[in-house]
């Protein structure tokens, strides 16, 4: 059983794996770096918290 | 497959976003009410009179209700991006034989840290609102490549085999801060210094512990059979 998920979970498609980085990127993006007026606004103290470069 | 990688990212990235919002709102936050008298002029350090001394002290954060809504759903957000990069690398690794649980997460969580908050600041240190920073686009490429290089370094010191992996492991590491930061040639900060320093050194503990809980969360629901 253990071992049967440890393979399933060893080959865990790339493309999937890809996907799920590329998904957060965008999140992280679009958090941190989004420069609209409105997003900066909601996001200033993450921002500052995170240190994100953003101003 | 693709739901557990799914499922395991939003759950770790919402309990992180929330455990770190608390941190930020209990340490962090107070310190950017606090510097953002000095970013307004409603208190000046070194004022006319030539005094470098001004109280200590910040107003309650609760006079802006709202906007701590901002920071929770904006943390939520964030903290998700940074869980799927992290559950991606658990998937990754664990096709080369590594084993995931709460404790390797944990490590996986502090690397993240190093790479996306200890080593941009060394050149980027957190800023207190009303700092004047280089030009904003060449930091942020900057913080990128620092981030990219700083990740690549310590994935070949964990990864790699052999004196040539650790040897450019250790250069991906320095280079971002051989080159160095985008900075300006005067300075510009109109808050105390001691209150700098201490934002500064919050704002990063609170992010390795927050990357902490993220990578040891990641990792339990990750390693929880599917």
């Amino acid at each position: 059983m253990i071992k049967a998920i440890a393979k399933t979970r060893a080959s865990t498609d790339v493309y999937a794996i890809a996907l799920t980085a590329m998904i957060g990127l965008g999140l992280i993006f679009a958090a941190g770096f989004s420069h609209a007026a409105g997003a900066h606004d909601v996001a200033h103290d993450t921002r500052h918290a995170i240190a994100f470069p953003c101003h | 497959m693709f739901r557990h990688l799914l499922t395991s990212a939003l759950f770790a990235g919402l309990a992180a976003g929330l455990l770190a919002t608390i941190l930020q709102l209990a340490f962090v936050v107070p310190l950017i009410f606090e510097g953002e008298l000095y970013e307004t002029g409603a208190r000046l350090h070194f004022s006319a009179t030539g005094s470098p001394q001004s109280p200590v002290g910040h107003p309650s954060i609760w006079v802006e209700p709202a906007r701590h809504i901002g920071t929770f759903a904006m943390n939520l957000v964030t903290w998700s991006g940074f869980a799927f990069i992290l559950i991606a690398g658990f998937a990754l690794a664990e096709r080369t034989g590594s084993r995931i649980d709460a404790r390797t997460g944990a490590i996986w969580g502090l690397c993240g840290f190093i790479a996306i908050q200890l080593a941009p600041a060394a050149g980027l240190p957190p800023e207190l609102p009303g700092n004047v920073g280089a030009d904003l686009a060449t930091r942020q490429l900057w913080w990128m490549g620092t981030v990219a290089a700083t990740m690549g370094g310590l994935g070949l010191f964990a990864f790699g085999r052999g004196a040539i992996a650790y040897g450019v492991a250790a250069l991906l590491l320095i280079l971002p801060h051989a080159i160095g930061a985008p900075e300006l040639d005067t300075y510009y900060g109109v808050a105390p210094a001691e209150l700098s320093a201490h934002y500064a050194a919050r704002a990063l503990a609170v992010g390795a512990a927050s990357w902490a809980i993220l990578g040891a969360v990641a990792g339990a629901v990750w390693s929880r059979p599917a």
